[in-house]
């Protein structure tokens, strides 16, 4: 009679980058089941963003997934923007897809450069981890911080693109296809690293849609389905580019898959570059006047300028204070931020700053809920926002892209050997910021 | 070292000390116990921009009875403190703590049901670098007052232990 | 799409169809919590939906009245007391099970879709559905994890992001957010025993 046993795997493991618990069941080297049990990074992100206000929220999601923080940034901004109906102008929807593919770039990068690493090609990691530093000078460039960017706000993003930022992006591009080729000749034909990824941690087409399986992951059982091409956001559907898919669901397929995804947002990035039009990134605040005022002077017949200024409702019926009496609509929507040089070279840029941050004031979506998905680095990230029209989020809800992923992983092991536990992990990409937020 | 005849340092004892904490700075074993965002900056910091190497602090170790310096990188949840609390206490002396990140040393933003308000209520903690998460420069920084600080504890294990 | 969607469902469900409104991306339907396995078998083998993209719940508790779904008076809703906060337990939490129709061939969207119920606070849920898409298993141990709804044919159900040993469930509205309850002791706390507050103090290097 065959003996089986029990191994704990996790949470604090070398190859369990994050803190995932394996509690495997072996026999010998194969494994007859696997349980996962995670919640060790549990850390409130859906309790937070009920008691923040709506722009205070976007910090909390670059601590979701933080490998790749814009993309975060983007889809939470989108779907508050979808709430209030808000359209953001061109300029601001480029900048918010260079972001994005940016974001992309650094996940895959550190994707496979830490399961590479894990697989045992150590220089594989810091040729990545190289090539991810260049993309995090020119991160840091556009919003000031390397990973916790908060770069996007409602009605547009933190600020246009700095001077000099696509000649440094662009020669940033160049080292990293040069790390990208070395890599390739480094990994994919190496004998070592071909024998552990192909064939292992397979999944079919029909059970990875079952799982609600997206991304890279989806895209290796070769189904083409990617946010971007399917229901198109921002400019995407302007800009060519390639869903590359792979066959046999394996964890080569994912990795080729990722391999070619970041030339594909590299040619993204290029195409912006070329089309992306002058103007405004954001919505352009508007001048706020008393309504009472405003009145008279419309009356009066001074309309000259009218038009470009907004009437301000009292105080008392906007924000939080505004719950004592909901039936009392204030027509107040005011969105959009200031321009820094205003908030910080007036007084009256000042106050619209506050207007727009301070607790009980600002941005205040009409009552009601909207789903918005955008396609992050390991699939469909979805935003589901609940507003009761007051100047928090009722709820919001992250649809986390890896949390799929990993449902499938235990039925994924079983059969395998415990070492290739390590490469069908590590193409999981699992983010605990984001699996368990 | 803590036997009675060198309660009292004399000239070779002191040497000794001298040599003993000159050796053990540039001796660091760490665990890096990474968890969250932080752990981004620790591969940068260890990786070849900013090559942790120079320091001496090269070889991370996966085990905690191999290392001596354990690095908690990222938040500590309630369901994660156990496993923190555990695997300090495996480490052999002489060992230190660094907090990496503002999670660690007091929670953070992070005021939730979920977070451990700061490590320090779990482990002594010796080195705090804040920041959300601290640049690889902060880092460095903070690895050379470490040093610092293992350098003049000299042969002593420096804390008394819970 | 939403209209044939539409069609399906009432054919099904009569008047058992609470509410369907929105189309497009944006389409949506209510119905009792009995009826939920049904309407997603319905809307799985006959109308190609393959994919269950989310589910997840929101807590109602304070949401208000008149902003509520079905609702469609808004002056009826701000009369006498109905505009305060809702704060009842009937019907307080709203579970969304998101669909998607999706062509494995094309990678191309046919739809997507959006079913909703509503469960009260200490009613039994719907039936489990993890048997139609195997993710439903950790989808439905959060929303008991986080909000405590039940699933009826899951009696012993377990915690998947929190331990057991804790009490409550955080993502409702009378949960407050800072209401830890530590697994370990603090050490700050501990009597006699331990290290005293004095000594975690960081300890300056003279």
């Amino acid at each position: 009679m065959k003996k089986s046993y029990y191994l704990n795997m996790g949470p604090q493991h070398p190859a369990m980058h994050g803190v995932i618990r394996l509690i495997l069941e072996l026999e010998g080297e194969r494994i007859q089941g696997c349980e996962v049990e995670f919640g060790y990074m549990h850390r409130a992100f859906e309790k937070h963003a009920e008691s923040e206000t709506w722009n205070n929220v976007i910090p909390w999601t670059d601590r979701l997934n933080y490998v790749s923080p814009l993309i975060n940034n983007v889809g939470y901004c989108m779907a508050v923007e979808k709430l209030c109906g808000l359209s953001v102008p061109e300029r601001g929807q480029y900048i918010r897809v260079i972001a994005s593919e940016v974001s992309r770039l650094t996940d895959h990068l550190t994707c496979i450069g830490a399961s590479a690493m894990e697989l045992g090609a150590f220089t594989v990691f810091l040729y990545m981890i190289k090539a991810r530093e260049f993309l995090y000078q020119c991160v840091d460039k556009l919003t000031g911080a390397r990973i916790t960017t908060s770069f996007t706000r409602v009605g547009g993003v933190k600020a246009d693109l700095p001077e000099g930022f696509e000649e440094q992006l662009l020669s940033a591009f160049a080292e990293v296809r040069r790390v990208l080729r070395e890599v390739d000749g480094l990994l994919t034909k190496n004998r070592i690293f071909y024998d552990r990824v192909n064939g292992t941690g397979r999944i079919g087409r029909e059970e990875a849609i079952a799982y609600g399986i997206t991304g890279p992951f989806l895209r290796s059982t070769g189904v083409p389905y990617d946010v971007r091409r399917a229901s198109p956001y921002l400019v995407y559907d302007r800009l060519s580019f390639e869903v590359p898919v792979g066959g046999n669901g394996d964890n080569l397929d994912r990795y080729l898959v990722r391999m070619a995804e970041m030339e594909q947002s590299m040619r993204i990035v290029e195409q912006c570059f070329r089309q992306i039009p002058p103007g405004a990134h954001s919505l352009e605040d508007r001048e706020l006047i008393e309504a009472g005022v405003m009145f008279d002077e419309g009356k009066a017949g001074k309309t000259g300028q009218l038009w470009k200024a907004e009437a301000a409702v009292d105080a008392t019926l906007e924000g939080t204070g505004q719950r004592c009496a909901p039936h009392i609509q204030g027509p107040q929507r005011q969105y959009a931020l200031p321009p820094k040089e205003e908030t910080y070279g007036s007084i009256e840029g000042l106050m619209r700053h506050f207007e727009i941050i301070m607790w009980g004031r600002g941005v205040r979506p009409p009552a009601g809920e909207c789903y918005q998905a955008v396609e992050g680095a390991n699939g469909e990230l979805g935003f589901h926002i609940y507003s009761d029209g007051t100047d928090r989020p009722y709820r919001v809800r992250c649809r986390p892209p890896c949390f799929f992923p990993m449902a499938a992983l235990g039925k994924i092991l079983v059969g395998e050997n415990v070492a290739d536990i390590i490469p069908t992990f590590g193409s999981v990409n699992m983010i605990a910021g984001e699996f368990e937020r | 070292m803590n036997d009675e005849a060198f309660q009292t340092p004399g000239v070779l004892t002191s040497r000794l000390d001298a040599a003993i904490g000159w050796a053990r700075k540039y001796s660091i074993f760490q665990y890096p116990f990474v968890t969250a965002c932080c752990g981004m900056e620790y591969m940068s910091t260890a990786a070849s921009h900013y090559d942790m190497d120079r320091f001496g602090a090269g070889l991370p170790r996966f085990s905690p009875r191999q290392a001596d310096v354990l690095m908690v990188v990222g938040t500590i949840s309630h369901k994660m403190s156990p496993v923190l609390k555990r695997i300090y206490e495996q480490m052999t002396d002489p060992k230190w703590v660094v907090a990496f990140g503002v999670c660690t040393c007091t929670g953070g933003f992070y005021d939730d049901y979920a977070t451990v308000q700061g490590i320090d209520t779990i482990i002594p903690v010796d080195l705090y670098i804040p920041g959300c998460p601290p640049r690889p420069e902060a880092v460095l920084q903070g690895l050379m007052l470490l040093q610092e600080k293992i350098r003049k504890q000299g042969a002593g294990s420096g804390r008394q232990q819970p | 799409m939403s209209e044939r969607i539409r069609e399906a469902l009432s054919g099904l469900l009569r008047a058992e169809l609470l509410a369907f409104e929105g189309s497009g991306e944006e389409a949506q339907a209510r119905v009792p919590v009995s009826r939920v396995r049904d309407a997603l078998i319905a809307l799985r083998d006959g109308l190609g939906f393959n994919m269950l993209v989310d589910l997840t719940a929101c807590d109602l508790l304070r949401y208000p009245v008149s902003h509520q779904v079905g609702v469609t008076d808004p002056c009826q809703a701000t009369q006498g007391d109905a505009w305060k906060e809702k704060n009842v337990t009937h019907e307080r939490f709203e579970l969304t099970y998101r669909l998607l129709s999706l062509d494995p061939e094309s990678g191309l969207l046919g739809g997507r879709f959006a079913v909703k119920c509503r469960v009260s606070d200490g009613e039994i849920g719907p039936p489990s559905i993890r048997d139609l898409w195997p993710v439903a298993d950790w989808l439905e141990r959060e929303l008991w994890d986080m909000f405590g709804v039940r699933f009826s044919d899951r009696p012993d159900i377990r915690r998947i992001l929190l331990y057991e040993e804790f009490v409550g469930h955080p993502l409702r509205k009378d949960y407050p957010i800072n209401k830890r309850q530590p697994l370990l002791a603090s050490r700050l706390k501990a009597d006699g025993e331990g290290i005293s507050p004095a000594e975690l103090r960081p300890k300056l290097v003279p």
